[in-house]
């Protein structure tokens, strides 16, 4: 037994480590499907209790749409439950390459490869198509599955100052050398909801030969007029050269992720990207559902409009009720707190009424930058939205932080 | 052997390079890695824009993130290997 005493002892001291500062994660068990309304076990062992969910990645209230669920239930049974092979081996039905399809035409890229997740995507991506005489150029605030991904291609690594084209400009002439250049970033970054300025970007990248490669996690399916993207608000629709996405967060919510643009980048994904070569990838009852949600979003707009107005009408509450948001127009809204406890304990006072909302903070963002990130649904109705701002409003009166500015909170609470 | 203006040219390019508009401003033992200011990634432009001055190179298992964590300690470094190149 080579896990003895001691080698345990380590482990918990470990575990202690990170209680002891405070960054312990536990688990809230949630006992109904994934909704604006949803019920809670929490803490763990308590009896279940009906909050509302201000904290899903569900902007287009399509995790439990019951059209979604039934193509499920059709898939399941036309196509079965699991496919025990990666996709080159027997793994590869006809409704994978339906899906890649369909990604394609909804992003307009040339061609799609589906992945296990996104952070299999952007972990494979890099490595897959650049050599160690290529350099990568990253935003400073990537999701961490970019960085995962970067660090695993020994391409040379450089950042840029988050949304800084300046300073991405000086990068791309520094790096002029290189045989290819890439820039990268989020689409909409998740912890802030602000956008990347593509339209710059894209021109930056057209006039030093860069490629350019955007994780649209935060935006696939409802940002832009049409919910195609950021790629679409910012008027750059095919000129982006590579997008990785999720189907986890706005497209039905279960899982998988995919590499979508030019189709050598895309093919030698599928001939080289170690995720996609040796993990099993989206089980059919999942391409099945979606399918569906493609579809739904290929017939109307009216789920992204509901959700834009949410948004809108979220932002205005919380404004006017005096929190200090981070400024912005997508549907994650940030409340900033800056210190990490305050962060904790209003959102376990939020919970007290009813309101589900996480605190995030150090390492998760940067030192003194707290907050508490709401995330706005299609699924949310007025009524729901009403309900979060009265706990809003009585929680931000409790710690007396309404109409305050971000120094008065700092002096407060601390940094 | 002490660089002249040394700590000040690696003090302002970490500023110019790394620090938000609204940032504190650095010293020469604030913390930059283990505090969170210059992620190890980030690092490498750091250690390009110190060889290509001092035409120096510092070899990836010198380049530690404790090497680069204060603006003495990098002026260390490059000290040393600038003494070294003679
Ligand atoms: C920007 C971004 N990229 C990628 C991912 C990973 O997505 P997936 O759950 O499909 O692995 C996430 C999810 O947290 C994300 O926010």
């Amino acid at each position: 037994m080579a896990f003895s005493g001691k080698v345990r002892a380590a482990y918990q001291a470990q575990l202690k480590g990170i209680e002891d500062a405070g960054l312990f994660k536990r688990e809230r068990f949630i006992h109904s499907p994934q909704a604006a309304d949803i019920e809670v076990e929490f803490p763990a062992g308590s009896s279940l209790k009906k909050v509302i969910n201000m904290c899903a990645n569900n902007y287009l209230g399509l995790s439990s749409h019951p059209d979604v669920v039934a193509a499920a239930h059709e898939g399941l049974d036309t196509r079965g439950y699991g496919m025990s092979s990666v996709r080159f081996i027997c793994g590869t039905q006809d409704i994978h390459r339906e899906l890649e399809s369909r990604v394609t035409a909804f992003l307009g890229t040339e061609d799609t490869l589906l992945f296990p997740s996104c952070m299999d995507a952007n972990a494979g991506v890099f490595e897959a198509i650049l050599s160690k005489d290529d350099v990568m150029i990253s935003d400073r605030l990537v999701h961490a599955s970019l960085i995962d991904g970067i660090r695993l291609c020994p391409a040379m690594h450089d950042t840029y100052k988050h949304s800084d084209m300046g300073h991405l400009e000086e990068k791309l002439q520094l790096h002029s050398a290189k045989r290819l250049k890439v820039a990268i970033t989020d689409g909409v970054f998740s912890m802030d909801g602000d956008t990347a300025k593509l339209d710059a970007m894209a021109a930056l990248c057209e006039k030093y030969d860069a490629m350019l490669l955007v994780d649209e996690s935060h935006a696939s399916g409802f940002i832009g007029k049409t919910g195609r993207g950021t790629h679409e608000k910012c008027g750059v629709v095919g000129k982006i050269d590579i997008i990785t996405t999720t189907f986890g967060k706005a497209l039905g919510g279960a899982s998988g992720g995919c590499v979508s643009g030019r189709r050598e980048l895309v093919e030698l994904c599928r001939q080289r990207a170690r995720p996609y070569l040796f993990s099993n990838t989206i089980a059919p009852v999942v391409v099945s559902g979606v399918l569906k949600v493609m579809e739904i979003l290929s017939a109307s707009t009216e789920r992204r409009d509901k959700l834009e107005k949410n948004a809108a009408y979220w932002r205005k509450g919380l404004t006017e009720a005096g929190f200090v948001l981070k400024e912005g127009d997508t549907p994650i809204v940030p409340v900033m707190l800056f210190n990490a406890k305050l962060a904790q304990d209003f959102s376990l006072a939020l919970y007290e009424e009813g309101i589900y909302a996480m605190g995030f903070f150090f390492p998760v963002v940067p030192q003194s930058q707290a907050r508490i990130r709401t995330q706005i649904s299609a699924g949310h109705e007025i009524h729901h939205l009403d309900r979060a701002l009265e706990a809003f409003k009585k929680v931000g009166k409790k710690f007396d932080i309404l109409g305050r500015t971000k120094q008065e909170i700092i002096a407060k609470y601390g940094m | 052997m002490p660089i002249e203006g040394l700590k000040d040219i690696v003090l302002n390019y970490v500023t110019k390079e790394y620090l938000e508009d609204d940032s504190e401003p650095l010293t020469y033992d604030t913390p930059l890695i283990s505090g969170g200011i210059v992620d190890s990634f980030s690092m490498v432009s750091l250690k390009r824009f110190l060889e290509n001055k001092y035409a120096i190179s510092i070899p990836d298992e010198d380049a530690t993130p404790e090497a680069f964590d204060s603006v003495n300690k990098v002026a260390d470094l490059v000290e040393r290997f600038v003494a070294k190149k003679g």
